[in-house]
């Protein structure tokens, strides 16, 4: 008991402070209104009154958990027990659909930056010529240039995943290679050696050495590069005209003040984002054991 | 034709002049000429396939018109730099790395605090963040000031994680050295936790600098006055006038490695003890 | 201080263990690491302890300067509890590892305990200036410990633990990573330094010809649980050049040292 306590109890205890917080906010932020509503109808609230006004509005400034709460529940759960799971009101449908462009921009950027990493250690001149713009271009916002690739990909013809995919690709690529070249040069000269006095080949070296030692490097960069291909897709969404997808839940709300939905958008894409790097964490805590590595 | 096999003659001549520079041995020079060679080649190639294939300017304009759009937009680059990088940006990098930084501190005196934020603050900060854009454009107006809370959301729990983890970098040798020397807390933590810690601290700053520039740009996106780098990428893309997209990208990769190599040299200054530096 | 005086303090124990005990709960179960240790250390003394690992050596002395905390008996230092001791600075502690702050130049860190018991600037400086000279590092005193070999950092981990003047020196295997050229000549500086500081030291090693050149007193540990098999007084005199070690006297002392190791390891060799 006390050992479970240590391990989960200060956590518990933030996120219980967290949603203190959350509530005294919405208390604070709201009341304006709140007060605003009553001097109009002319009366004047007392303590509890003015509490639950916060906690009920149509479009408060800060949404009280609970709300958020049953405004997801309303269009994931809800919907579900209807048999309208993927209906266009329902946040598993914004979900699916900002998921699919992040799972295909994630794989095509991590074989992308997987396939550069390989070539950047394999030859000299690629090394000297790709890698300082790779870690340079780490530096620059490559964010910004989301609308120009939407619209771009759009006029040529190409529109609906492909483009957000592009995006969340191109910010995925660049933390592999990193991740990967450190990981395929993290073999010591010792063991580099040894592979030399076997006169193992270099596809050997490769398969044998290299590959392996850089799976622990692997793993992290994959974390790294997934949460920023969530990123890109739901900021991809964004300039599409607000048609699908949690980037799209996010503007639209945004647009129509609708405070509600966005929180709900922005819980369900944290929910996202924790499910897809848990899911890596998960299959690099399973594959390091069977290399034995963890 | 000849724009085309012009561009391919100027791509395989760069790249076997760098072929040759990389079997050289490698010094500073051919350190920094290469990657040069290596850019130049590729603006090259880029304007020859454009003007060879004829690719429409409102799809990609070659690498010509962008820099004469930049020389003839000065003004308004710089104020749409001015509005999103040293208002936008910046407050909320000082901001948001001082508050963390401190709060960093507080939370590694207390344990508790520290076993419970640090999973929290390691959770938040794979959260997509950049969501919380609209809430606080919604809270702080369409002016600047949104633009550094968004800033200070953002660069707040990577600075935090790392600073924390930086405290703790010390290994059990040092820390029983300055219990030999019956050092209390704030000694401890001035001559040896925080020095120790500088190496984690500037590897947040350095992280929060792009996620800065990256947090002020989109939090543009969903509303802002009429200057900024994204008000003017968002407006200027749905009016097809890619040059001047481009041209604010070129401003905003220049602001960018500038921002992030000032910080890297600040740090080559202060962490010149450390093994990653000495080279 | 007058040979009297310095006579009848020596009487006196600078360090004294009574049945001291120290037990690690582990996962495995209680790990004994120090059972009824029982030891007086003289004022002056060179005491060397020497034994397998795990068996006790690093933590005994680890108890004197209160970085761990005994589970039973008890043990005084200077006539105070350990902790009054460290909370006194009665006593420099050299690790095994130099462990300089790379961010600070040989000079800054010695000056570093000096900073924190708060002397004033012109006192460190003199200080740092005295002791370098004593470790025969003077001049290097603007490097930073990067720039100095292994044998040079350790010089100066032991010049920043004689700073502050604490009479007692606990040495933690502070040349076990040497090689052994530079390892005999540090030996031979460190007697040095004991002869002309007359501090009273206490010494972790596992060589045993370590322990027979430097010590006045041999204390031979021996592990499961970790205890004193033997203690053996020095007969060499206290001036000690290399060579020593190839007399009959020197010998027989190892030879000694050996046998208690042995002794003590019982049927695990």
């Amino acid at each position: 008991m006390a050992r479970l306590w240590h391990k989960f109890g200060p956590v518990l205890t933030v996120v219980i402070a967290i949603f203190v917080m959350w509530y005294a906010g919405s208390i604070a932020l709201n009341s304006a209104w709140a007060h605003d509503k009553a001097q109009r109808a002319g009366k004047v609230l007392t303590t509890s009154e003015l509490v639950a006004d916060t906690m009920s509005q149509k479009k408060p400034r800060l949404p009280a958990p609970h709300q958020v709460g049953a405004e997801i529940w309303k269009t994931t759960g809800a919907m579900v027990l209807r048999g309208r799971a993927f209906s266009k009101r329902s946040l598993f449908y914004h979900s699916w659909i900002t998921l699919s462009s992040t799972a295909l921009g994630f794989l095509m950027g991590t074989a992308l930056g997987v396939a550069l990493a390989v070539g950047i250690v394999y030859n000299r001149t690629m090394d000297m010529s790709v890698m300082p713009w790779v870690i340079a271009s780490q530096t620059i916002p490559i964010l910004a240039i989301a609308p120009m690739i939407i619209v771009v990909l759009n006029a040529v013809g190409i529109s609906g995943l492909l483009p957000k995919a592009v995006i969340s690709m191109y910010l995925s690529f660049f933390p592999v290679v990193v991740g990967m070249v450190k990981g395929l040069r993290s073999p010591d000269h010792m063991q580099l050696d040894q592979m030399k006095t076997w006169s193992a080949s270099g596809q050997q070296e490769f398969w044998r050495l290299r590959l392996p030692s850089s799976m622990p490097y692997f793993f992290t960069s994959m974390k790294i590069a997934m949460a920023a291909s969530l990123v890109g897709a739901i900021v991809g969404e964004l300039p599409t005209g607000a048609v699908a997808g949690l980037g799209a839940r996010l503007l639209g709300g945004s647009y129509y003040g609708q405070t509600i939905q966005i929180w709900s958008a922005l819980i369900m894409a944290a929910a996202l984002a924790a499910c897809l790097v848990g899911f890596i964490g998960i299959l690099q805590r399973r594959v390091l054991k069977r290399m034995g590595m963890a | 034709m000849g724009w085309i096999t012009t561009g391919l003659i100027a791509w395989a001549v760069g790249w076997q002049t760098n072929v040759w520079l990389a079997r050289r041995p490698k010094t500073r020079l051919t350190r920094l000429i290469i990657p040069i060679i290596f850019g130049l080649t590729l603006i090259a190639l880029w304007e020859c396939l454009v003007r060879g294939l004829e690719v429409k300017a409102v799809l990609l304009p070659p690498p010509s018109m962008i820099a004469v759009r930049f020389a003839t937009s000065l003004n308004i680059l710089w104020q749409d730099l001015v509005q999103t990088v040293v208002k936008g940006a910046l407050t909320g990098y000082v901001m948001g790395c001082s508050a963390a930084f401190l709060t960093a501190i507080v939370v590694d005196r207390f344990p508790f605090l520290r076993r419970g934020l640090l999973p929290v603050g390691n959770f938040v900060a794979a959260l997509p963040i950049i969501g919380m854009a609209p809430i606080l454009v919604m809270w702080f107006g369409f002016d600047w000031q949104s633009k550094a809370a968004v800033v200070v959301i953002m660069v707040f729990f990577p600075m935090l994680v790392n600073t924390v983890q930086g405290l703790q970098a010390t290994d059990s040798m040092q820390r029983d050295l300055m219990r030999t020397y019956a050092a209390g807390y704030w000694k401890s933590l001035l001559k040896l936790r925080l020095p120790a810690a500088m190496p984690f601290v500037f590897n947040g700053l350095k992280i929060a600098t792009t996620l800065a520039l990256i947090g002020a740009i989109v939090a543009e996106f969903f509303g802002s006055p009429i200057k900024g780098m994204g008000f003017r990428i968002s407006t200027e893309v749905g009016r097809l006038a890619l040059d001047m997209v481009w041209a604010e990208i070129v401003v905003a990769a220049i602001v960018g490695s500038a921002f992030y190599g000032g910080v890297a040299l600040l740090e080559k200054a202060i962490t010149f003890w450390h093994p990653s530096q000495r080279g | 201080m007058t040979q009297a005086e310095a006579n009848e303090t020596s009487c006196q124990p600078v360090i004294s263990a009574r049945n001291l005990s120290l037990t690690f709960q582990t996962n495995d179960g209680p790990v004994h690491a120090l059972k009824d240790v029982d030891l007086e250390i003289n004022k002056g003394d060179f005491v060397s302890f020497i034994g397998p690992s795990g068996c006790g050596k690093t933590t005994f002395l680890r108890c004197i300067a209160d970085l761990e905390n005994p589970t039973g008996g008890e043990i005084t230092v200077n006539g105070m509890t350990a902790e009054q001791a460290r909370k006194a600075r009665a006593y420099g502690y050299v690790f095994q590892a130099a462990g300089l702050y790379p961010w600070r130049t040989i000079g800054g860190n010695i000056r570093l305990p000096l900073e924190i018991m708060g002397y004033s600037r012109a006192d460190q400086d003199t200080r740092i200036e005295r002791v370098l000279e004593l470790v025969e590092l003077a001049g290097f005193e603007k490097k930073f410990p990067w720039q100095l070999s292994g044998g040079m950092q350790q010089r100066a981990s032991i010049a920043r633990a004689l700073a502050f003047d604490a009479d007692i020196l606990l040495m933690d295997e502070p040349f076990g990573a040497l090689d052994e050229i530079v390892r005999d000549h540090l030996n031979e500086q460190l007697l040095k330094l004991w002869a002309r500081t007359n501090k009273t030291i206490g010494f972790v090693t596992h060589s045993i010809p370590e322990a027979v050149y430097l010590s006045t007193k041999i204390v031979v540990m021996s592990p499961r649980p970790g205890r004193i098999t033997d203690v053996i007084e020095s007969t060499l005199p206290q001036e000690r050049p290399l060579d020593i070690r190839d007399s009959p006297e020197f010998i027989e002392i190892a030879h000694r040292v050996r046998d208690g190791l042995r002794a003590g390891h019982g049927d695990n060799v």
